[in-house]
């Protein structure tokens, strides 16, 4: 253990003034914005759609909150109500969780994080941007022609012959989308790989880019598999020909592999960005190195790989054999340990440091409550015995809400907290913002935790309408989810408001490490003046220290 | 985990199952599920307790007020180790009582009394080898093991019994199997848990555990006439089956009695067990698994029978003794070609293709 003392002094921001040029007023128009190649106002677009397509997801969970106040499927018939929770898992799954953080604060910070002046790809990188945005209206068009009602998961031969709702054009939307994630995925892996600033070694990079380069190995292998299995249920639709259905000689159970196959990797392709959000926000705040760099590192690639083979665990009462469900839940247990590690090391870098508590690092202190309850009830459900009784029920909507929106959600608003004053130049009300993430954190225990409990008691999911004994718990849920959608509801205000009304926020506001925080905020268009060379560790607050008595240089 | 304080344990797990947070616990299963599960709530507590004491405790004592100073570290490959290997500890001990449980559950004993199950848009239809019919509801003694043999006629839909802790998927085209064994006369629910189209959250029955006595009492009462075997053997009549299986050695079919749960020598060299899977295959698709000695030359009736019409084949196929009954049927059948033998040709279990 080598051990040096740092102080950091916050800069005084009276005195931050807006630099004169940068890449929000390089060039004006709607067309500027369409067809620009900069990373970082790609990631804007993205930030735009993917808010967009929040607050749709968010409209739904509302609904389905208001329809489950009662026992009976009063507020809407089941047919609407399957409607809303499918449109609610599709939305939220696919437009918002898996591109929220690689695709806005992935895509505008990485290249200034490694030292580079864009993404390998600028032109890649704006078409997957109209792609996401093609999927997304296929699925609003899916959604506005009168529903998909076969939940997310596409369950043969549910969706392929037992409903008639809009399941081709929904899969359609969600397979185009998927190209929008392949190509970001492949952009990232490029990018890391051959335009790191000289110095940047790998061990140099920021945890942040270890993330998203697992994030993109995870999408880049796993995306096509989810491509191919909706166009096998849309062939299978359309044409009739028998892959899934067993009248015709297909096997359902496949559908289930490959569908599955996809979508546990997926889990990960949402919750790795959001863990690499949380190393950078602990570091920043604590003024430490990360703890255990190389484990955290390392754990997200392990994650990456082991998380490719536990697909099995979404199937154990499925009739599988007996003993490959053993392995699966082997292997499930050992993709818990790497996440056990990075919370254990986001811990210990606590330890010693010099804690301060803004929004980020109250949304990062969420995180690590949601997150860790969330991971703990996943070892519940990758126990064989303990999964036949709780899988499918509440249960297992509330370990994923746990780790989706306790986790990522938690992480998202924590990087958006983060980097904001980059992006935009100004800082939010720091006391309103602190509050939104308390707020977000009481609200969320009250919705997700009382379902802990009603799926142990047995309620099952997807249901409209359910067993009067049920309804203490879920009207205690309903009221949770008032709060939350208030907690969530703040930043929309204070955010919005502070591009006008902020304090500008100067260069480095946080006193963090990151190359993103040695230039100019919001950045030029190129990044840095001159290609920056690494020359120290990263987290380095020694450094930072030293240069501090040099003023950062402002272009203008 | 009891022997730190029996005492304060015995009165948290009783406060517990007392309380309405919890699902009656009504089988043999349940208790050995709710074990498991207060050893992951302890797992899951103590974790959180000391992820929350650390942040916490760190918070307060290294807060900038309190501690200006960062102190730089590097790391510690000793601490990595132990938040490695104690987590990945306590996960092993989770999977192999996970892995424990879950053969109890879906491994049944020999003697379990048999019921099958029907799964559909949207209903339950159990049917019991007596001949009872049941919708939406399932009679069980207590006491006694019970397996239920489960197929789905349409989608996926899925059995749970929460106050029984077990949950079976019933999988269009497939058999799958679970068994309890209720301990405590009740009424319970029954849920589909796999979400299954419009009225999902409508497949709800009732299981309804009696004392032996009573349950005597009501499978005597409520009993169709005639047992599934009895059904089976209209349907083997009716379509034909007794054709070429007649049990004479020089059929054209195999001899069918005794088969089931034999060892069968296939032609292709393996061996393949004739459970209900196989009996059902065979059916369906009998170029699936030929038996050693036999031409492919039995047609297949798939989309021709019904998922119960299925069930009572199989299960006629399972007690099919001796070739006495096939003889019979076969002799009074080409006695009076004409007439049924008194037997509509249970529409029942025959689709017309
Ligand atoms: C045309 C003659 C024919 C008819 C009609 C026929 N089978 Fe078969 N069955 C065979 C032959 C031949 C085999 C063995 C070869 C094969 O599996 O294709 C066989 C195999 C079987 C087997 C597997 C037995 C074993 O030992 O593996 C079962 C079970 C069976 N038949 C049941 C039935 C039932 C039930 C019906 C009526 C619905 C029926 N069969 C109608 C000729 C027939
Ligand atoms: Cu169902
Ligand atoms: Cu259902």
């Amino acid at each position: 253990m080598s051990s040096t003392n740092t102080i950091v002094v916050l800069p005084d921001q009276s005195t931050a003034q807006l630099p004169r040029k940068n890449y929000l007023n390089q060039e004006y128009g709607l067309k500027s914005w369409l067809l620009t190649g900069d990373h970082k106002r790609i990631g804007l677009l993205y930030l735009f759609s993917i808010t967009f397509f929040f607050f749709i997801g968010g409209a739904f969970a509302s609904l389905i909150r208001l329809e489950l106040l009662t026992p009976a499927s009063d507020l809407m018939s089941p047919d609407t109500y399957n409607k809303v929770f499918s449109m609610h898992g599709i939305i939220m799954i696919f437009l918002f969780l898996v591109p929220s953080v690689p695709a806005t604060l992935g895509n505008f910070f990485l290249p200034i994080m490694i030292g580079a002046k864009d993404l390998a790809f600028p032109k890649l990188n704006l078409l997957s941007w109209y792609l996401y945005m093609a999927g997304g209206i296929f699925i609003l068009s899916a959604m506005v022609l009168g529903g998909v009602d076969t939940g997310w998961t596409f369950i043969t031969p549910l969706s392929t012959h037992y409903v008639n709702t809009h399941v081709v054009t929904a899969a359609m939307g969600i397979f185009i989308a998927g190209f929008s994630s392949i190509l970001t995925g492949i952009n990232f892996i490029v990018t890391i790989h051959r335009m790191r600033a000289p110095g940047m070694t790998w061990f140099r990079l920021p945890l942040f880019v270890w993330g998203q380069y697992a994030t993109s190995i995870l999408i880049v292998l796993g995306t096509p598999v989810l491509a191919i299995t909706l166009v096998l249920v849309a062939l299978e639709r359309t044409t009739g020909i028998g892959i899934f259905d067993p009248t015709k000689g297909g096997d359902p159970l496949l559908f289930e592999h490959l569908f599955w196959f996809y979508s546990h990797p997926a889990v990960y392709i949402m919750i790795l960005p959001g863990m690499a959000v949380i190393s950078e926000v602990v570091s920043t705040f604590s003024r430490k190195r990360i703890f255990g760099y190389t484990a955290v590192a390392f754990s997200s690639v392990a994650i990456a790989v082991f998380g490719f083979f536990v697909w099995e665990h979404h199937m154990f009462i499925m009739g599988v054999s007996n003993y490959s469900a053993l392995v699966f839940s082997l292997l499930t247990m050992l993709v818990a340990v790497p996440s056990a590690i990075k919370i254990f090391n986001w811990s210990a870098t606590l330890y010693k440091g010099s804690i301060t508590f803004e929004a980020p690092m109250l949304y990062a202190f969420g995180f690590f409550g949601l997150f860790t309850i969330g991971g703990l009830t996943g070892v519940f459900l990758g126990t064989l015995g303990m999964n036949i009784h709780l899988t499918e029920t509440y249960f297992i909507v509330a370990h994923f809400h746990f780790v989706m929106v306790g986790g990522m959600l938690m992480a998202f608003l924590a990087g958006i907290h983060f980097w904001w004053p980059k992006m935009t130049g100004r800082m939010y009300p720091a006391s309103v913002s602190q509050l939104a993430a308390v707020v977000t954190f009481i609200g969320f225990i009250f919705t997700f935790f009382p379902q802990f409990i009603l799926g142990y008691l047995g309620m099952p999911r997807r249901y409209a309408a359910y067993p009067p004994e049920f309804q203490v718990l879920n009207v205690l849920s309903t009221a949770g989810a008032t709060i939350l959608a208030v907690g969530y509801l703040l930043p929309m205000l204070y955010l919005p408001w502070s591009l006008k009304y902020g304090k500008i926020a100067g260069n480095n506001p946080w006193q963090a490490t990151g190359l993103e925080w040695q230039i100019q905020s919001p950045p030029l268009t190129e990044n840095f003046v001159e290609t920056p060379i690494m020359d120290h560790e990263v987290y380095d607050y020694e450094w930072l220290a030293n240069k501090t008595a040099h003023e950062v240089e402002t272009v203008g | 985990m009891s022997h730190i304080s029996p005492v304060l344990w015995e009165f948290l797990t009783n406060w517990l199952k007392n309380s309405p947070l919890f699902p009656p616990e009504a089988s043999t299963i349940a208790p050995y599920a709710d074990a498991l599960y207060f050893f992951l709530l302890a797992i899951t507590v103590i974790g959180c307790l000391l992820v929350g004491g650390l942040v916490i405790g760190f918070s307060v004592r290294y807060r900038k007020e309190r501690s200006p100073e960062a102190t730089q570290i590097e790391g510690s490959t000793l601490l990595e180790a132990t938040w490695t290997l104690i987590p990945l500890g306590l996960f092993l001990v989770a999977f192999v009582w996970g892995a424990l449980l879950y053969f109890r559950i879906y491994n049944p004993p020999p003697n379990a009394m048999q019921v099958y199950v029907v799964g559909k848009q949207w209903m339950w239809k159990a049917e019991h080898p007596g001949g009872q019919h049941e919708i939406d509801a399932l009679h069980i003694p207590t006491g006694r093991p019970v397996q239920v043999t489960l197929i789905s006629q349409d989608v996926f839909h899925s059995f749970s019994i929460p106050a029984f802790r077990v949950k079976r998927e019933a999988i269009p085209g497939r058999y799958t199997t679970v068994w309890f064994q209720a301990t405590k006369p009740g009424t319970y629910h029954l849920f589909c848990t796999q979400y299954c189209g419009t009225q999902h959250s409508g497949m709800i029955g009732q299981i309804i555990a009696m004392k032996p006595d009573d349950y005597r009492a009501w499978a005597a009462s409520s009993t169709s006439g005639s047992s599934l075997a009895q059904n089976g053997e209209r349907l083997f009549a009716s379509l034909g089956c007794n054709a070429c299986h007649t049990g004479s050695p020089t059929s054209r079919g195999p001899n069918l009695a005794q088969v089931y749960n034999t060892r069968i020598r296939l032609q292709d060299g393996s061996t393949a067990v004739a459970d209900e899977a196989y009996l059902r295959e065979s059916i369906l698709n009998p170029s699936m698994h030929i038996p050693a000695g036999y031409a492919p030359i039995m047609p297949t009736y798939q989309g021709q029978i019904s998922e119960d019409g299925m069930i009572d084949l199989v299960e006629y196929i399972k007690t099919l003794h001796s070739n006495n009954r096939i003889q019979q049927t076969l002799n009074t059948t080409q006695l009076s070609s004409t007439q049924t033998n008194g037997v509509t040709p249970t529409a029942s279990g025959v689709v017309k293709p």
